[in-house]
């Protein structure tokens, strides 16, 4: 069962970067692509739970900012040492330019 | 009332790696200088021409002075052109392997991967285990028993240090590493920092990095001659004492299990060459805090930061000038250490994130 939970409006977060969303104790990641699309991730880094806001998005990359451990978050597919562990990805949806993402 | 000095365990499996762990001070919290995320994504941005330049000039260099060497070997005129290629060799290919590791020195990920696998072999660092154990380094910056790789360990080793300048210890142990991973053995303190999908790799690496240099050491005995190994293997001893002189400052004399790069980290202002070799590592703090900024963007960095980091040393001779008596004191005292001073305009260290008081007695 989805639970679509409301993250913020479309313009808060820049082309080609990420935010960090709390909500009900757990962590996420926002992402918004270069081809303006929207996604969502879970918050940590699966090597050692590193907030991945602040880490570089590139592409469809999302770096992270301690070891630079690379993962897709369009798919969450992890890309290589040092990270092994793909990260949970979340269905977003977009209404009256507001980001939401589903937490069930 | 007299202190006794606190015995360090370095080891990976040892009491402290185990006290690091139950006391919090592994995988923690760091402090960083608050940078707004519009700047810091400006400092981190990928680019590919910076490292292209200074490849075509590193390689560039070794392909130019190694000809050279060849064609004048035989006379004294081929030392200066060794001494160059060393360097490259054995000293430029440590701040290569590292900003490759670090996969910021490209925007391109193959061009970071392939310079990043001709250093390691340089260096004699195994690219996957090196990978890891640096992974640990950035954790776990100079927390005893937890960090892999603390260049000086408490008490110094003087003998050692002045041994490496030439690399001679390193290439030992590097030698032994490499033939023992080749036998397909991964030791049990390399399995708590590899993964074990990893680790085939390490073995197969080491076996490809012996076959090199079992045919160089054949050609060189075939030729009688030993040019063949001053161009691959050698280098490494000759031409080391560069990334030593500068290694030894990153983290040489500071503190050890604290949480603050500050405390534990070095940034020296250093001469073009030197930072051409190093790859502007001379910004050490500010690379520790940020890793993901990449060597040409440091200096930026620096300038951003420096308001809230102890003052870099102006030169290399005078971060030896504070160090070494550091390392003569550390010979009587282990707990002794060199607390840099912050600036008025700096955020205070955090002294309750800390186990011990951290003013240098």
């Amino acid at each position: 069962m989805s639970n679509w939970v409301e993250v913020c409006a479309t313009d808060e977060i820049d082309e080609e970067d990420v935010i960090r969303f709390d909500h009900a104790g757990r962590t996420f990641a926002v992402y918004r692509s270069p081809d303006d699309e929207f996604f969502a991730t879970d918050g940590l880094c699966t090597h050692e739970k590193i907030h991945l806001a602040e880490g570089l998005v590139m592409d469809d990359i999302i770096e992270c900012p301690k070891h630079n451990g690379r993962f897709s978050y369009k798919t969450g597919e992890a890309k290589g040492a040092p990270v092994c562990v793909n990260l949970k990805t979340y269905p977003v949806k977009i209404e009256g330019g507001t980001v939401f993402i589903s937490v069930a | 009332m007299t202190r006794v000095a606190t015995k360090r365990d370095y080891s990976l499996l040892g009491r402290d790696a185990q006290a690091a762990v139950q006391s919090g001070l592994s995988a923690a919290e760091w402090y960083h200088t608050d940078i707004p995320r519009k700047q810091m994504k400006e400092l981190m941005k990928r680019e590919d021409g910076p490292a292209i330049r200074d490849t075509i000039l590193w390689l560039g260099s070794m392909v130019v002075c190694g000809a050279l060497a060849i064609y004048f070997w035989g006379s004294w005129w081929c030392v200066p052109f060794l001494l160059v290629y060393g360097v490259m060799y054995g000293s430029a290919s440590d701040s290569r392997w590292h900003e490759c590791g670090h996969g910021t020195a490209f925007k391109t990920r193959w061009m970071n991967d392939a310079v990043y696998e001709i250093a390691c072999f340089m260096i004699m660092r195994n690219p996957v285990t090196w990978r890891w154990s640096h992974t640990r380094h950035h954790t776990d910056t100079v927390i005893v028993g937890r960090d892999p790789e603390i260049a000086v360990m408490r008490p110094p080793d003087l003998l050692r240090l002045v041994l490496n300048f030439f690399g001679i210890l390193d290439v030992f142990h590097a030698t032994i590493d490499m033939v023992r991973n080749a036998a397909g053995v991964i030791s049990a303190e390399e399995k708590t920092f590899i993964p074990e999908q990893e680790q085939p790799r390490a073995i197969r690496i080491a076996r490809i990095w012996l076959a090199i240099y079992v045919a160089t050491i054949a050609l060189a005995v075939t030729i009688s001659s030993i040019l063949p190994l001053m161009l691959i293997g050698l280098p490494r001893l000759y031409g080391a004492w560069h990334h030593v002189m500068t290694g030894l400052l990153q983290h040489g004399g500071l503190a050890d299990n604290v949480i603050d790069h500050r405390l534990n980290s070095r940034s020296v202002y250093m001469n073009p060459f030197s930072r051409f070799v190093y790859w502007n590592m001379n910004y050490h703090v500010e690379h520790h805090m940020f890793p993901m900024v990449p060597y040409h963007a440091l200096p930026q960095l620096h300038e951003m930061i420096k308001h809230d980091l102890p003052a870099p040393n102006k030169s290399i001779i005078e971060g030896y000038r504070e160090m070494i008596p550091a390392f003569l004191r550390q010979l009587r005292n282990e707990d002794h250490f060199l607390k840099r001073e912050l600036p008025p305009t700096a955020k205070p260290y955090r002294e309750e994130l800390h186990a011990e008081p951290i003013a240098a007695e």
